[in-house]
């Protein structure tokens, strides 16, 4: 033992019983319980953990505590600055909040030695702290205006429309929000996954006495249910611990119980488990090609699913096409990166488990949980934390099946964080994708005929991967007009991580593909890029490839209109080294031809207490917000009335997974629907019509006419909720299956957008530098217009990682240091142009913006490489070697 | 010795140290990211309280950099012009939070192929001071990838930087795949003295990430003393004993092609340094 050391924390004179070699970050959260110190790595390379050490700003995770001795640490939770705090929450500078604290740490360093910083001191300022909700841009916002006094009357009353704050933002900009690691019992037994190092091995658990302090193992026998898990309901292949063969590296085997300390203490070489490796497929074309080892005997050719679609004869078409182009293209496998990895605890009260976990899917966990526990859904319950970014990732299971089994077999709350090395090896990415695609046009420029052929690599299981080879072939041909078209997507299964759900859903990969040749084209009929894309668009009424037709709400023709003016000035700029490109997109909110409806609720207790019931799951997006705005606007009072119970599965009803941009558009319209429910119901008492004016103030009352009756709901008996009167609403987007040649009609509602980035290139070293992005949106209504560009720029900073950086393999790039994500000196600039083309559908026109925001980037950011050097990548991301390569003219 | 020491002299530190095996510790960021998900070191001996160790000094032969100094403070102790290579790299390694914390020994100590202070201090014909005792030039202190000189119970108590005797200049560049916080993808760094009539007297030019160790392009060295600073006397096969290595980062064809393009940006920098 050490001898304990004393400092100040916050002001505050502490002694530390922490061991002096351990992190300061353990410490502060552990044994102080500061856990507005968030953890994304242990490793310097996120700056979640960013305190302040005698006034300078320093990573909590690499600080001995033994150095901290005699010293001053500030966390977030003693932060003294007011003004920093609301510019965040002004500026919308805080999504999900994981990165805020260390970000505001990082502020307050520069602010204290420099009242009045410019862009570029922010910058270096912000450096070491990475964020992957917001693309930087309204955080740097945040700090250049922190020392501006709060403008009186600055916060709008009214509903619709207004930048307000998030409802959620206080407790994110005071260190305050729990997220999945934040609220774990101090009585919580820990625990420990034991995984493959191989990417498909055999293997035998022999015999073992665990050391001191681990207290329980569990193996796949332990499972008291169903030892299997999946999205769809009849496809759970991946089982909570593997059964004899593990088939990626990275795959649980295994699980110890017990104390923390003692569960890192653990030596893995002294467990004895016995590996037959065994040969692993990682190219989806070996894997399925005639006689490949199956990774799962009742999937043929390895295959998991294939998605089609015909649309006339396309090669007809592309024969007589008077210009044809064509391309092949390669991704690669995208980490999700939010910065809270994989968290959440387990409780077993009776017969119930309560499940507290950082998730975009209560509902889902909920029947997961019941599935490998063996019992009926009502007896679980999800308690969602914060959520510290999930951009498709965490809609997954991870820590939920072994936490809740732990916690059932042992009666003792169990809690489980990943570290960083392990969210990276273990939970699914982007489907990488190996494209081909052909596309022709007439003599004029229009589109006459579209072929693609897309290979997903889906990994060891099923995860998301049948929801991708459903939507690629809808989105294929992009937001255009194509009369003749056929596209395949198949997913195939190899020995790698699971692929799932990642913002988009296959769309931006595919979207890389039409958009280059769409350039081709353009150049090969000598048609303007932008005007040749005006010239395609889909506009209202027209056909989609699926034969649906469109909706009064298109309004791609609106965004390209908007960005012209920079487009043209932006193209006299343009020199070699230096070019523009552009980037279309069409996206179908909610699920493929599949129901996907919401539920929400809205009670009003007898002393006028508003309370918002929401299944749906805040990620940082935003929702809790909008629905919040959705529903006073319905309900016709301000906002900041509405209170908000969200995603417990004992207290919401079902709104869905936060996914697909839905929430938005359905859970939103639900909300209204809801509200609208509520108003009724308080007119009918007070005889007055659904229209008529509900006034909180002093007491309830219903005005309509000049009339005003009072109402006492004291009389009416309050429900399980407290509520005296309810109203629900219940929305499911209208949708048509998809037929055999996939026509049909498989979305109730379609966002548009155009966006457009300028480049240098440094030629000699393949570098890029983006300068500045304009995006244009047809997101129907803006709820609120700060979210909404929040979301664009966070998908902008995604777009860009997609095209330039981002790459993940299996053992290569399991740290934030190795996968680089964009920092705040890679985001450059973004204006943002909203265009609204009301969506009927839709809560008050608004329809979705969660994951078009990133579609549209990378295609744009490429064509500007493209422009500038006059190559085209066969492989993104487009890394400076290749890049290199390329314009160097060798092959890689 | 204890789990944890943290003494406040050299001796006392080289005392700790013979008694048994520790794991020195300067600003812990090398030490702990490689330790995510485990415990610290069983016994580790932290060397940033050593007097000896702190601060940066100078007499009439070389400027002294105390192992414990941080690259924050390397910034900000107003390091001469000839010394610029050094304090660029400082700018330029990790993020804030991290010139905070760590060290030029610890960047050296920990002898990462990507290390971007060694090809600093290669430029700069830096000297390790050990245990306050001996010294080595930098490139026998540096043997291999994550391998030095240090004999166990050894640590680096200073590094040394001789003083040009006429004008001198030097320069870093750092190619990495984002702006900040970014492992090199190559790196290069060069240190010229320059005579009265402005001719190049001396020539120590190092790439780094290219190989195991970073080194000295002797050949180009060679053809630039008695000249002018002229990016065009960069050869290809000046790079020949590179032996760069295809990663996640980059191909070894990439690494060799951006090193002789960064070697002849260095040489325009060194030559006008605006
Ligand atoms: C996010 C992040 C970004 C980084 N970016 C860069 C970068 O851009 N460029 C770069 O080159 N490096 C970078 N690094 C690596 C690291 O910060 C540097 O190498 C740093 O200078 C190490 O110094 P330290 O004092 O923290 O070393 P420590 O971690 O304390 O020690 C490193 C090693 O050296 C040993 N050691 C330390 N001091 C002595 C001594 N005096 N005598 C004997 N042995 C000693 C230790 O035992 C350990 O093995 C980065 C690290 C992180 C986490
Ligand atoms: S947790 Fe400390 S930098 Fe990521
Ligand atoms: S808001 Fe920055 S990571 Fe989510």
């Amino acid at each position: 033992m050490s001898a304990p050391v004393s400092l100040t924390v916050n002001g505050r004179t502490v002694t530390l019983a922490t061991a002096s070699a351990a992190r300061l970050s353990e410490a502060l959260r552990h044994e102080l319980g500061l856990t507005g110190t968030k953890i994304g790595c242990d490793a310097g390379d996120c700056g979640a953990c960013t305190v302040l050490l005698d006034g300078r700003q320093v990573c909590a995770c690499l600080v001995p505590v033994g150095q901290a001795a005699g010293r001053s640490v500030v966390t977030v939770e003693g932060l003294d600055d007011q003004g920093l705090r609301a510019a965040f929450l002004r500026h919308g500078a805080a999504q999900c909040g994981i990165c805020t604290p260390g970000m505001l740490m990082a502020a307050s360093d520069l602010l204290r030695r420099v009242p009045r910083p410019d862009e570029q001191q922010i910058e270096a300022a912000l450096s070491g702290v990475l964020c992957r909700c917001t693309g930087y841009r309204k955080i740097v916002a945040a700090v250049l205006d922190a020392r501006r006094a709060s403008p009186a009357g600055d916060v709008e009353t009214k509903a619709m429309g207004a930048r307000r704050p998030r409802i959620d933002g206080l407790a994110k900009v005071e260190g305050r929000e729990a997220f999945g690691a934040d609220a774990v019992p101090k009585d919580a037994l820990w625990l420990r996954a034991i995984r493959s190092p191989h990417h498909h091995a055999r293997f035998e658990i022999g015999a073992w006495t665990p050391p001191a302090g681990v207290v329980r193992v569990l193996t796949a026998r332990d499972v008291p249910g169903r030892n299997g898990f999946g999205i769809y309901p009849d496809i759970k292949d991946q089982p909570v611990l593997a059964e004899g063969v593990a088939r990626y590296r990275g795959e649980p085997v295994l699980a110890l119980l017990g104390e923390r300390a003692a569960l890192r203490a653990v030596d893995e070489s002294a467990i004895p488990i016995r590996w037959t490796p065994l040969p692993h497929l990682h190219d989806p074309a070996a894997a399925s090609a005639p006689g490949a080892a199956l990774l799962h005997a009742d999937r043929p050719g390895n295959l998991l699913t294939e998605g089609k679609l015909a649309r006339g004869d396309a090669e007809a078409a592309l024969a007589a096409a008077v210009h044809r182009a064509a391309v092949e293209i390669e991704t690669g496998f995208v980490e999700h990166a939010y910065i809270e990895p994989e968290a959440g605890w387990a409780v077993r009260r009776g017969d119930r488990i309560e499940v507290t976990v950082s998730t975009q899917t209560p509902y889902m966990d909920r029947d997961e949980v019941a599935g490998v526990l063996g019992i009926a859904p009502e007896q679980v319950r999800i308690v969602p934390s914060a959520c510290g970014g999930g951009f498709g990732g965490k809609l997954d299971q991870s820590v939920q099946p072994l936490i809740a089994i732990a916690a059932w077999l042992t009666k003792m709350p169990v809690a489980w964080v990943y570290d960083r090395p392990e969210s990276m090896a273990a939970t699914t990415k982007r489907h990488p994708a190996r494209i081909q695609a052909r596309m022709g046009c007439d003599a004029d420029g229009r589109l006459v005929g579209f072929a693609f052929e897309g290979t997903f690599n889906t990994g060891a299981y099923a995860s998301w991967g049948p929801t991708v080879a459903g939507r690629v072939p809808v989105h294929a041909a992009g937001p255009y007009r194509v009369p003749a078209a056929s596209a395949r997507a198949r997913a195939i299964f190899t020995h790698l991580a699971p692929a799932g759900a990642f913002r988009g859903f296959g769309v931006p990969q595919a979207a890389i593909a039409h958009e280059m040749l769409i350039d081709d084209l353009a150049l090969a009929s000598g048609i303007d890029r932008l005007e040749f894309r005006r010239r395609n668009a889909l506009r209202p009424d027209d056909l989609t490839v699926t034969g649906q037709a469109l909706g009064p709400s298109a309004g791609l023709v609106a965004c390209l209109n908007a960005l012209e003016p920079h487009w043209r000035a932006a193209l006299e700029r343009a020199r070699p080294g230096r070019g523009v490109g552009i980037g279309c997109m069409v996206y179908g909110i909610g699920n493929t031809a599949m129901s996907n409806p919401s539920t929400m609720r809205i009670g009003l207790a007898a002393d006028g207490r508003l309370t918002l019931y929401s299944g749906a799951v805040d990620i940082g997006q935003g929702s809790n917000t909008v629905l919040a705005q959705i529903a006073a606007e319905a309900l016709g009072v301000p906002a900041d009335r509405i209170r908000l119970v969200a995603g417990d599965t004992d207290l919401t009803a079902d709104a869905g997974k936060t996914s697909a941009s839905r929430q938005t558009f359905v859970s939103g319209k639900a909300c209204e629907l809801a509200a609208r429910d509520l108003r009724a119901r308080l007119a009918r008492l007070a005889n007055a019509s659904p229209e008529a004016r509900i006034a909180l103030g002093a007491g309830i009352a219903v005005e309509e006419g000049g009339r005003r009756t009072a109402l006492d709901l004291g009389h009416l008996a309050p429900d399980r909720n407290g509520d005296a009167l309810a109203g629900e609403g219940r929305f499911d987007p209208p949708t048509e299956p998809l037929d055999a040649n996939g026509q049909g009609a498989p979305y109730a509602s379609y966002a548009f957008a155009a966006q457009m980035a300028e480049v240098a290139v440094d030629r000699d070293l393949g570098t890029v530098k983006v300068l500045r992005m304009v995006a244009a949106h047809d997101v129907g209504r803006a709820v609120n217009p700060t979210l909404v560009e929040g979301q664009i720029e966070g998908g902008i900073a995604q777009g860009l990682g997609l095209a330039l950086m981002e790459e993940w393999w299996p053992g290569q790039a399991d740290n934030l240091h190795d996968y680089l994500i964009p920092t705040v000196g890679d985001v450059p600039p973004i204006e943002t142009v909203l265009i609204e083309s009301p969506e009927p559908l839709g809560p008050f026109g608004a329809k979705g913006v969660g994951e078009p925001g990133l579609v549209p980037t990378a295609p744009a950011i490429l064509g500007a490489v493209r422009h500038a050097t006059g190559v085209r990548p066969k492989r993104v991301p487009l890394t400076p070697a290749r890049l290199r390569a390329l314009i160097a003219g060798r092959s890689s | 010795m204890a789990a944890y020491a943290r003494p406040t002299s050299l001796r006392e530190a080289l005392a700790a140290l013979a008694e048994g095996p520790a794991v020195p510790l300067a600003g812990g960021t090398d030490l702990y990211p490689a330790r995510v998900g485990r415990p610290p070191p069983e016994r580790v001996l932290d060397l940033s309280a050593v007097a000896e160790l702190r601060g940066v000094t100078q007499d009439a032969d070389s400027i002294r950099i105390g192992a414990a100094v941080t690259w924050t403070e390397l910034i900000e102790s107003g390091l001469p012009d000839w010394c610029r290579a050094l304090a660029d790299a400082a700018g330029e390694i990790g993020g804030p939070q991290i010139q905070n914390r760590g060290t030029l020994a610890g960047n050296v100590c920990n002898a990462s192929p990507a290390a971007d202070g060694v090809p600093c201090l290669l430029a700069l014909d830096a000297r390790i001071e050990i245990d306050g005792r001996r010294t080595l030039p930098i490139a026998e202190f540096v043997l291999g990838s994550r391998r030095t000189a240090l004999a166990a119970g050894e640590i680096v108590s200073a590094i040394l930087l001789p003083k040009p005797r006429q004008a001198a200049r030097s320069a870093f560049l750092k190619l990495g795949a984002r702006k900040y916080l970014v492992i090199s993808i190559a790196m290069v760094a060069g240190a010229v003295e320059l005579a009265e009539d402005g001719s190049v007297a001396a020539a120590r030019i190092a790439v780094g990430a290219c190989g195991p160790v970073a080194q000295r392009l002797p050949a180009l060295e060679r053809r630039l003393v008695g000249g002018r600073l002229d990016p065009d006397l960069v050869r290809a096969e000046d790079f020949a004993a590179l032996a760069p290595i295809d990663d996640m980062r980059g191909s070894a064809v990439y690494r060799r092609d951006a090193a002789m393009t960064l070697v002849r940006r260095l040489i325009g920098k060194l030559r006008d340094p605006g």
